[in-house]
């Protein structure tokens, strides 16, 4: 058990809080690095997926997770980067008053694409502003669907259910849209996005994003202006899910509006969910689990006798099997249990199992309420 | 000098008038307290000054600016802070945010430079931080900076309630029952407290209260209200021997 | 109005639904997103009854509804009481999990598969006219006229369930005040399995009658997204709000579907909710409801 004595306000901000933040976060990023050395380009193919779904994670866990807005629309945001990313690296914008359309670089377009899903995600964010809990839901939900369809019918654009080609993105002679180069590429955005988030939440906005999760009234009273901050929230994560949305679209490398459809925005809200509401470590838990879980269904199908292994239905209803669990044993998901396994081995022998129970208990009168 | 001033305040809930025609005026540097039999008006004329309301008449004015329209957030810097009458503290952080969180309205940093965490944001950090750390020393929460609020017992919730609202460096502060669900020796701090926010911080002090004990301890002026109106204004022991004050608490 | 007759039939379907959405927020506060896969379930049961067990269409339906009752119990108390009184958000994940594994069980179940099945039922699509030759063509199928007319019957049943008996009174308390309907005497926890159960057969009637005009597969609870309009619509708690709701909702989409281009009719729902939250965030019959401090 490490004490820590504090001499100045500084220590609280510091993003390392001892310098064990330093020893593990660097072996971590080592590992990441020295990744492509180490495993075979199947491996990396995955990693850089779990990187791209972790940064779509973390746009909705900002969202959901610290401002208490769910949303069952962010595959709409996530499809929109894709979409925009595709269409403004490949056919490129084409407005009435240029004679050759205008096509970008990736190192400009992803950004755009971002800012492009955080526009939508305020257009969509001011009009639901007075809605709360299940109502809000179902108006990003309701959103959601109207795009998917835009998507699909839009074709001079993104070409509908035929799909559309993903061009491959160069600096310079070397492919930024596969292989170690595209691995960097997440990697370093991913790296980008958890800084700015750890920022955004340790600052006066995102403390207002979390007084606006607990209390919406005495935020206000404390002079939060809860149209400001909630619709600053929607952009955000709709940007930085956009952001992963382009990411995707070169991973993919062929659009269709299939990929983004609602079982998709479910899947965000899963990850969330199973990796730990209300933690940046649990976004990319959550996204770890939303991908190893195919991938170790895969491998048990051989040890499992085939009757039971060749089911067609086996896989997603394992995934509603365990994201029944975690909600029942663990409401704070993979984080929780983190958490939990960390202390035991911080306090070593003498863990109590109790060490826990008070905020049980304190569930359990919330829950009557 | 007055400091507040409220004017022929009302409002209707569906044809109730829960507040009707209520005058009154607080002094800057004084205690004035709102007493009345439950259902009187008095949490909704807290909920009319900081603007959860509408008025359905009247005028409010602070500081010789009318407040009577404003929005909701604008009131907390213009210097107005509240506590509520069943704690609504934000649950899931840490005693040191939600004091952090009552400094918002003078924090000035842009989205963008929070995003970069410049060195601005930084200075502003520690600043505020400073401030929060005052308002820790002066109602002794140092033991509590970092538990999160929903492991808190009832008793500390109220204080730091309180110290959320003295975050925003008010120069009134509304107080809503602020010894209900305390035992004895808690109000006694209550009452010391508010007579040092009054005495040594020169925050006017609203407060809404049942316990007469510390009502007449700490307030300068008292204003009865029954349903909606007002029944009696005064210091402490002219409206506790004001007859009118007696029928409506013991009836006839 | 031959569209607006379709619309009404559709709607009904929609309004079913809803209605067991309705019911299980009333006195839970939960929103069921699996309320689609229990139709699918519903309809499943039935199809096994009629055709794999060869029972009498009534005798079948009817088994279908009793067993669903007893499956919606059994949901709540293996996946919903452990969470009984968490935030929202977590209990609706619960029912979305439980969605998951409804939609993949069905297809795991020998004889019943991803294959799309139908049921055939006493009731003719043939037309009847409803109004003289001589003022044009009105027809309404007999299948159309049993959706309509079971809305009906389980409205009212439903509504005077609610306002008139013990258990209905119980269950509106239960919703206001957990705690306080806990000391005065109600087992919130069995009113609680039993309103699912209710829910569940509704989704079943629903699901039969569904069954000759969609066709019964494992993804039909797809249908139940379409129902959430009806609910919001109608503003979440409210019976009569479900069916205005869902009858809105049936008549926009098929007059989308003829006068506007195609992929209005599917957005069409969704579109008006938009618009309707956004004018009125408490639907059009749901009561404005604000925290009080």
């Amino acid at each position: 058990m490490r004490f820590l004595f504090k001499t100045d306000y500084n220590q609280d901000i510091r993003i390392a809080k001892h310098s064990g933040y330093y020893w593990s976060y660097g072996v971590l990023l080592l590992l990441v690095l020295a990744a492509p050395l180490l495993l075979d380009s199947y491996y990396i193919g995955q990693m850089t997926q779990l990187y791209i779904v972790a940064i779509a994670g973390l746009g909705l866990m900002l969202l959901a997770g610290y401002t208490g807005l769910v949303s069952l629309g962010h595959a709409a945001f996530f499809g929109i980067g894709a979409y925009t990313e595709a269409v403004l690296t490949g056919a490129g914008l084409q407005l009435p008053f240029m004679e050759e359309p205008l096509v970008f670089s990736f190192v400009v377009a992803m950004p755009l694409a971002a800012i492009f899903a955080g526009i939508a995600g305020v257009v969509i964010g001011i009009p639901v502003l007075r809605l709360t809990g299940i109502y809000l839901a179902i108006a990003t939900f309701a959103f959601a669907i109207v795009i998917e369809e835009v998507m699909s019918r839009w074709e001079s654009v993104t070409n509908g259910y035929t799909g559309l080609l993903v061009d491959s993105i160069y600096i310079g002679d070397i492919d930024f849209s596969s292989g170690e180069p595209f691995y960097f590429l997440c990697l370093g955005l991913l790296i980008l996005v958890i800084l700015f988030s750890i920022n955004l939440l340790r600052s006066p906005t995102g403390r207002a994003m979390m007084a606006i999760r607990d209390s919406e009234i005495s935020a206000q009273s404390m002079g939060v202006n809860l149209a400001r901050v909630k619709t600053t929230a929607f952009g955000i994560s709709a940007g930085i899910t956009g952001l992963a949305g382009a990411l995707f679209a070169h991973k993919l490398g062929f659009l269709s509006p299939e990929s983004f459809t609602v079982l998709q925005s479910l899947e965000f809200l899963v990850l969330v969910v199973v990796g730990g509401i209300g933690s940046i470590h649990g976004a990319i838990f959550g996204a770890m689990f939303v991908l190893a879980l195919p991938q170790a269904l895969a491998i048990a199908k051989d040890y499992v006798p085939p009757e039971i292994g060749e089911m067609p239905g086996i896989e997603p209803f394992i995934f509603g099997l365990i994201l029944v669990l975690v909600i029942i044993f663990e409401p704070y998901g993979i984080y929780g249990r983190w958490l939990k396994v960390k202390h035991y081995f911080q306090m070593f022998p003498i863990y109590k199992k109790a060490t826990f129970k008070r905020q049980k208990a304190y569930m359990k009168s919330e829950r009557l309420k | 000098m007055s400091l507040f001033k409220a004017e022929n305040l009302a409002i209707n809930f569906g044809g109730v008038k829960a507040v009707d025609g209520v005058n009154f005026e607080i002094n800057k540097g004084e205690c004035f307290t709102i007493i009345g039999p439950n259902g009187a008006g008095k949490t909704t004329i807290f909920n009319l000054i900081s603007r959860i309301y509408d008025s359905t008449e009247g005028t409010m004015t602070f500081d010789g600016q009318d407040i009577t329209r404003l929005p909701p957030h604008a009131i907390a810097s213009l210097g107005i802070a509240r506590t509520f009458q069943n704690i609504e503290l934000f649950e899931h952080a840490t005693v040191l945010q939600n004091l952090l969180v009552g400094r918002h309205c003078h924090s000035k940093t842009g989205l963008f430079s929070e995003l970069m965490f410049l060195p601005s944001v930084r200075k502003a950090e520690i600043a505020h931080r400073e401030k929060v750390e005052e308002v820790i020393d002066f109602l002794d929460l140092q033991h509590y900076r970092e538990s999160l609020i929903m492991n808190l017992p009832y008793g500390v919730r109220k204080v730091v309630e309180l110290g959320r609202a003295l975050c925003t460096e008010p120069r009134l502060i509304l107080l809503d029952e602020p010894s209900s669900g305390l035992n004895v020796e808690e109000t006694q701090d209550m009452s010391f407290w508010i007579d040092d926010i009054k005495k040594d911080l020169g925050i006017t002090v609203l407060m809404v209260e049942h316990d007469m004990g510390l009502v007449s301890e700490v307030s300068d002026q008292v204003l009865v209200l029954n349903y909606g109106r007002m029944l009696a204004h005064g210091s402490p022991q002219e409206v506790q021997r004001n007859p009118e004050v007696i029928k409506a608490y013991l009836g006839e | 109005m031959q569209l607006v007759i379709g619309g009404v039939s559709i709607g009904c379907i929609y309004a079913l639904v809803a209605l067991g959405f309705v019911l299980i927020y009333k006195a839970t506060e939960v929103v069921n997103f699996a309320q689609g896969e229990l139709m699918m379930l519903g309809a499943f049961l039935a199809y096994t009854f009629i055709f794999i067990l060869g029972w009498n269409y009534w005798i079948g339906a009817a088994a279908a509804i009793v067993c669903m009752f007893f499956a919606g119990n059994l949901v709540d108390r293996v996946f919903l009481r452990p969470v009984l009184g968490q935030p929202q958000f977590s209990i609706i994940m619960v029912t979305i999990g439980f969605g998951y594994m409804a939609r993949s069980g069905a297809t795991m179940v020998p004889g019943w598969g991803a294959e799309t099945y139908a049921i055939s039922t006493p009731f003719s699509s043939e037309g009847i006219q409803l109004v003289p030759e001589s003022m044009g063509s009105l027809v309404i199928s007999e299948t159309d006229i049993s959706v309509i007319v079971a809305t009906i019957i389980l409205c009212i049943v439903l509504y005077a369930f609610f306002t008139h008996t013990r258990l209905g009174v119980a269950m509106q308390a239960s919703s206001q005040n957990q705690l306080a309907a806990y000391y005065m005497g109600i087992p919130v926890k069995s009113v609680f399995s039993m309103i699912w159960g209710i829910s569940a057969a509704v989704a079943a009637a629903a699901g039969i009658l569904l069954a000759p005009t969609t066709l019964i597969d494992a993804n039909m609870g797809f249908i139940g997204l379409k129902a959430f309009p009806a609910a919001v619509l109608g503003g979440f708690g409210s019976i009569p709000g479900a069916v205005v709701g869902g009858l809105i909702i049936g008549i926009i989409e098929t007059l989308a579907g003829f006068y506007l281009p195609p992929g209005f009719k599917n957005v069409a729902a969704y579109v008006v909710l938009l618009i309707v939250l956004v004018v009125r965030p408490q639907g059009l019959f749901g009561q404005k409801t604000g925290k009080r401090v």
